[in-house]
C-alpha cells in the first residue's frame, strides 16, 4: 500500500491538521514507511479470533444515577483560551 | 542521602536524622545543580513542596508517618497535579495548570510524599527517546551524548542519577521498561486496570498504564502499595481487594521456572545485550531457578499491531485538542474549522501530529475493518501465546531492549527505526500483562535492562524475583559517575 499525496491531505483535513503542500511531501514519505511497517498484520489468518479490548475482557460498570461532581466550573474555565459569561467562545460559525 | 532506598529514609526520617524539608531541600539543589544539563524536569515548585515536605514533618512528629511519608517522588508530567504545570511536554498543554490531582496524586499525596517536580518525556508519551519534547530532550546520566530511553525518559534519568529517591511513570508500549533498562533503573508496568487512568493524560486507553521507577525492587513495592487501587472513575479500573506488593520479596526462588523466548534472541539483539541478559539468566539458575524454552510465535506481529492500535486511539483520544476549552488556541486562523486546524498544526509536534494521521487513516471508513479490527484480533492471538507459554513458566525473561541507549538525533527522523526499540516491550501492553526492567550488566559502559513479564497480577512474584537477584547482585547500585 501506498498513500498518494491527496490522501495524506485527506486525513489530514479529516484530523483537522493543517499541513502544507510542502510538508505533505515529507509526511508522506514517513507514512509509507510506517505502513510498511504495519502490512504484515494483512498475512495473519485471524478467522474465527475474537478482537480484544480490554485485558480481562470486563465490562463497563454502571453507577446510581445520582450528582456525584461538585460545582467547579469557574476553576475549569480558568484554564480556557476565551470565556464569557461562563461561556466557551469560538469564531463565529453562523452569519 | 542519595543513595538510601526508601526504608532507610523512611528509617532516618522516623528517627530525625534528618526531616523531610532537608530531604527535599537536598533533591531540589541537585536538580537545579548537577542535574540541570539532563533536562530531566519540566517544572519544580520548590515553595509547593517545601509546603508539602513541611506538613509531612508534622505528621512523622505526630506519629501518623506511613512508608512513604516525606519522601520525594518526582511524578511524569502527564500526571495532573492541582497548582502545577501539566503539560505532557506538548506546546498544546504549555500553559495548563491543572484544576484537579490524578488518582496516583491523590494517593501520594494521602501518604504523606512529597511532589518533587514534574519530569521531562516525549510529547504526550509517543517516543521512545524523550528527544520529542516542546521543552527540548533529555540526557542519558551515563552519558549525556545518548538519549534515556522513552517515554518516561526524564523520570527513568532523575533516578538513575540521583535527582529523585523514584519517581511515577506511564508506559504504553515500554515507556517505563525501555527508559528503565536504558539508564539502569528498575521500571515496573502493572497489569492492565490495576493503577488508576484518571488524571493520567491520555494516550492510547487500551493500553496505558501507570508504574513505579525506583533504584530496587523492594522501592518498587513500597511505591507500588501506594499507587495501586480501585477507582471508579477510570472505567477500565479493576476492583480487587488491596494487595502488599511486598510480600514475595524474600521468597526463595527454589521451584520458579523461568521461561526463555527464542523469539526474543533473534537477529536485531545486540551481542553485548544479549551476554549481559544470558549472565542474568545464569545468576537466576544459581539462585535456585530451573529455566525452561518458551515459545511466543506471534512476537514479530506485536510491534505492527500496537502501531496500529496506540495511534488509532490516540487519534480519538486528542480530538479533544481544539482550542476551545484548555490548552494552546492559535492566534490567526479564518473561522472555526481553521482553529481546529492552526491550533493543532502548531500546538502538536511531528511525532505525534504522524500518530494521529496513522490513526485517523486506519479508523476511516473502509479501512476500519482491515486494520484497526485485525490488530485487535491479533492483540488475542499474542495473549494466548503468553497463556500458553505460562502453562510451562512462572515468568518469562528476555532483554528489555534490542541494544543500550543510543545517541541523540541518531533515529529521530527515522520514525520506523525508533518504532523497533519496542520490539520485547510492547507485548506485555497489548496482552495487558505486568512486566518490569531491572539492571543486569553492561555494555560499552551503557546499562542493560532485563525483562520479567508475569501472568496477571503477578506483579509481587516478579518482584520477588528482582528483589533475589538484586540481594545477589550489585547492577542496580551502580551510579553514573558524575552524579554519584
Amino acid at each position: 500500500m501506498s498513500l498518494t499525496l491527496s490522501e495524506v491531505m485527506r486525513i489530514a483535513a479529516l484530523a483537522r491538521i493543517a499541513v502544507t503542500p510542502q510538508e505533505a511531501e515529507a509526511v508522506q514519505a514517513q507514512l509509507n514507511g510506517i505502513f510498511g511497517l504495519l502490512e504484515k498484520i494483512n498475512a495473519v489468518d485471524t478467522s474465527g479470533v475474537e478482537p480484544m479490548y480490554h485485558a480481562r475482557d470486563v465490562t463497563l460498570r454502571l453507577r446510581d444515577d445520582e450528582v456525584t461532581e461538585p460545582d467547579r466550573r469557574a476553576a475549569f474555565q480558568a484554564v480556557a483560551p476565551q470565556v464569557e459569561a461562563g461561556l466557551y467562545l469560538v469564531p463565529k460559525v453562523i452569519e | 542521602m542519595i543513595d538510601a532506598s526508601i526504608s532507610e529514609l523512611a528509617a532516618a526520617l522516623a528517627a530525625r536524622r534528618i526531616s523531610s524539608v532537608e530531604l527535599t531541600r537536598l533533591f531540589l539543589d541537585r536538580i537545579a545543580g548537577p542535574g540541570a544539563p539532563l533536562n530531566a524536569f519540566i517544572a519544580v515548585d520548590p515553595e509547593r513542596s517545601l509546603a508539602q515536605a513541611r506538613a509531612a514533618d508534622g505528621r512523622i512528629a505526630a506519629g501518623a508517618a506511613g512508608p512513604l511519608t516525606g519522601i520525594p517522588i518526582a511524578h511524569k508530567d502527564i500526571f495532573v497535579a492541582e497548582g502545577w504545570p501539566s503539560t505532557c511536554a506538548s506546546r498544546m498543554l504549555a500553559n495548563f495548570v491543572s484544576p484537579y490531582d490524578a488518582h496516583v496524586i491523590e494517593r501520594f499525596n494521602a501518604a504523606g510524599a512529597v511532589i518533587l517536580g514534574k519530569t521531562n518525556m516525549d510529547e504526550f508519551a509517543m517516543g521512545s527517546s524523550s528527544e520529542a519534547s516542546w521543552y527540548g530532550a533529555v540526557r542519558n546520566p551515563w552519558d549525556t551524548g545518548r538519549v534515556p530511553g522513552g517515554s518516561s525518559g526524564g523520570s527513568a534519568a532523575a533516578v538513575a542519577a540521583r535527582l529523585a529517591p523514584a519517581a511515577t511513570g506511564t508506559d504504553t508500549g515500554g515507556s517505563i521498561r525501555q527508559p528503565a533498562a536504558l539508564c539502569g533503573v528498575c521500571g515496573l508496568k502493572p497489569t492492565y486496570g490495576v493503577v488508576s487512568r484518571y488524571g493520567m493524560i491520555a494516550f492510547a486507553s487500551s493500553l496505558d498504564q501507570g508504574g513505579p521507577f525506583a533504584r530496587s525492587a523492594a522501592d518498587l513495592a513500597a511505591l507500588m502499595n501506594v499507587m495501586a487501587g480501585f477507582d471508579p472513575r477510570d472505567s477500565t479500573s479493576l476492583e480487587r481487594p488491596a494487595e502488599d506488593y511486598a510480600r514475595e520479596l524474600e521468597r526463595p526462588l527454589a521451584g520458579l521456572r523461568v521461561g526463555v523466548p527464542s523469539e526474543y534472541f533473534g537477529a536485531g539483539l545486540a551481542a553485548d545485550v544479549a551476554a549481559a541478559v544470558e549472565g542474568a539468566i545464569e545468576a537466576l539458575e544459581r539462585l535456585g531457578a530451573e529455566v525452561v524454552d518458551v515459545h511466543l510465535p506471534n512476537a514479530g506481529l506485536s510491534v505492527p499491531a500496537y502501531y496500529v492500535i496506540a495511534p488509532a486511539e490516540a487519534s480519538s483520544n486528542l480530538s479533544r485538542y481544539d482550542g476551545v476549552r484548555y490548552g494552546y488556541r492559535a492566534t490567526e486562523y479564518d473561522g472555526l474549522i481553521d482553529m481546529y486546524r492552526r491550533t493543532r498544526a502548531e500546538g502538536f509536534g511531528p511525532e505525534v501530529k504522524r500518530r494521529i494521521l496513522v490513526g485517523t487513516y486506519v479508523l476511516s471508513h473502509g479501512y476500519y475493518d482491515a486494520y484497526y479490527l485485525k490488530a485487535q484480533k491479533i492483540r488475542r492471538l499474542i495473549a494466548r501465546d503468553f497463556a500458553e507459554a505460562f502453562k510451562g513458566c512462572d515468568a518469562i525473561v528476555g532483554p528489555t531492549t534490542p541494544s543500550v541507549a543510543f545517541r541523540l538525533g541518531e533515529k529521530v527522523d527515522d520514525p520506523v527505526q525508533m518504532y523497533l526499540n519496542d520490539i520485547y516491550t510492547v507485548a506485555a501492553n497489548l496482552a495487558g500483562l505486568p512486566a518490569l526492567s531491572i539492571p543486569c550488566g553492561f555494555a560499552g559502559g551503557m546499562p542493560v535492562g532485563l525483562q520479567l513479564v508475569g501472568d496477571y497480577f503477578a506483579e509481587a512474584r516478579l518482584l520477588g524475583i528482582a528483589h533475589r537477584f538484586q540481594q545477589a547482585t550489585d547492577w542496580h547500585r551502580r551510579t553514573p559517575q558524575s552524579f554519584a
